[in-house]
């Protein structure tokens, strides 16, 4: 327990160089580290905030542009509906049209049909009351001399 | 040993002053020589010595080691352990020690953790190291560098010229005698009773003065009565044979509490003291 000069030395020496490295090699080193740290984690919180913000804010947009869209669509759909009616409309002018084009071409074709038929008919007609006017007159009456009369009969047939 | 010691009181006085003796080297009439250095002022007490500064660089090299692969990003798990001293340190330095100053943190994280190793080696058991040196043939081996005085009081004698430099630095010569004479009674400076200034100032003087060097007096003799009184404890529980177990134990974990509270202290003192030394009135 004495006291002696050669250990208070020697601790005192010790002491000296230990703090001197621990003030040049030690400590900067560590409180840069935990300060820059520092920073960093402030900055990501307010990054972080900022991000929130902006995610705020797109949030919004989108929901006012999916607002936008909808009603766009509405509005399309309406539209289409309409158009859809219109072709339906049109279609259905359109096949009466046809339909009665059709017809009329057809009552045509049966009328003209009809009247060929009823032509060649009177023709027949008119050529059977010939011959068999001619095999009832044949002694009598001369084809040529009446044939004017017959074309008439013929004619109001 | 603790065996061997307990049966007789001649026995356990020789087991507890063997424990309690340096190993010291010294020059004797012109000779160096090994442990016959009683009141030899320039005896080296070898073990201490080599203790505190074993311990001195496991600390260096330990956070040598965090301050030198430090990153801000991924913290391994011993930089997180350092990095919460440093930051324990430095905020204690910040609350205590206004200004600027590269110095005393540096000096306050050195106290702490070296303090607070050669404290700890007062929870390795009494024997173990040396009875381990006792058998290589050394004979002497005090392992708790803070049981011995001259380590305590190296460390408050440097504490203690950084007060004297600091308070010269900050405050001037003039200011530094003006703390010292001045207070804590002002000497009457006008009129009849300047007379008696003379004896004010000679009491202020022996005061202050006082007041000043028990700081590094105090600082050394709290730590090494507290370390010395604990080891002597350690050393009196382990005489006490079979049934020392549960009493090492027990004084462990409290000792666990003396060791870091002393360290702590004598940082904490450090701090102050030298923060009163750089403030102006």
């Amino acid at each position: 327990m004495d006291i002696n000069i050669g250990t208070l030395l020697g601790q005192t020496i010790a002491m000296i160089f230990f703090v001197w490295f621990c003030m040049k090699y030690i400590w900067p080193h560590i409180l840069n580290a935990i300060e820059e740290r520092q920073t960093k984690i402030a900055d990501g919180l307010a990054a972080a905030d900022r991000g929130q913000q902006k995610l705020e804010q797109a949030q919004a947009e989108a929901e006012d542009i999916v607002a936008e869209a909808r009603k766009q669509a509405t509005g399309i759909l309406d539209q289409a509906h309409a158009r859809a009616n219109e072709i339906v409309a049109d279609g259905k002018a359109e096949g009466v049209k046809e339909r009665e084009r059709q017809l009329a071409a057809a009552k045509a074709e049966i009328e003209q049909e009809t009247n060929r038929a009823r032509e060649e008919l009177r023709g027949q007609v008119s050529a059977i009351a010939v011959a068999s006017a001619e095999k009832i007159l044949n002694r009598e009456i001369d084809p040529a001399a009446h044939d004017d009369i017959l074309g008439k009969l013929a004619q109001e047939l | 040993m603790a065996g061997e010691g307990g049966n007789e009181a001649g026995g356990s006085a020789s087991y507890i002053s063997h424990h309690l003796q340096n190993l010291q080297f010294c020059n004797k009439d012109g000779e160096w020589v090994w442990n016959d250095c009683a009141g030899n002022f320039w005896a080296v007490n070898v073990d201490s010595i080599f203790w505190a500064v074993f311990l001195g660089l496991i600390f260096l090299v330990s956070f040598r080691a965090v301050a030198k692969r430090s990153s801000a990003d991924k913290p391994s798990r011993w930089q997180a352990v350092v990095e919460m001293i440093v930051e324990f340190v430095d905020v204690s330095v910040k609350e205590t020690f206004h200004g600027k100053n590269k110095l005393i943190a540096p000096l306050a994280l050195t106290i702490f953790v070296w303090v607070f190793l050669m404290n700890l080696m007062d929870l390795v058991p009494v024997d173990w190291i040396p009875l381990a040196s006792y058998m290589v043939g050394i004979e002497y081996m005090k392992v708790v560098p803070t049981t011995d005085v001259n380590i305590t009081f190296a460390m408050s004698i440097s504490v203690f010229l950084l007060i004297i430099f600091y308070s010269l630095k900050h405050k001037g010569l003039g200011g530094f005698i003006a703390e010292l004479t001045l207070h804590p009674i002002a000497p009457p400076l006008k009129g009849p009773g300047i007379i008696a200034a003379p004896f004010i100032i000679a009491f202020n003087f022996i005061l202050e003065s006082v007041a000043l060097l028990a700081k590094p007096l105090s600082l050394s003799l709290r730590l090494f009565g507290n370390m010395f009184a604990g080891e002597l404890i350690f050393i009196l529980i382990a005489l006490i044979g079979l049934f020392q177990l549960p009493l090492h134990f027990g004084w462990a974990v409290f000792h666990i509490l003396v060791i870091t509270l002393q360290a702590f202290i004598f940082m904490m003192l450090t701090i102050v003291y030298l923060s009163l030394a750089s403030e102006k009135h």
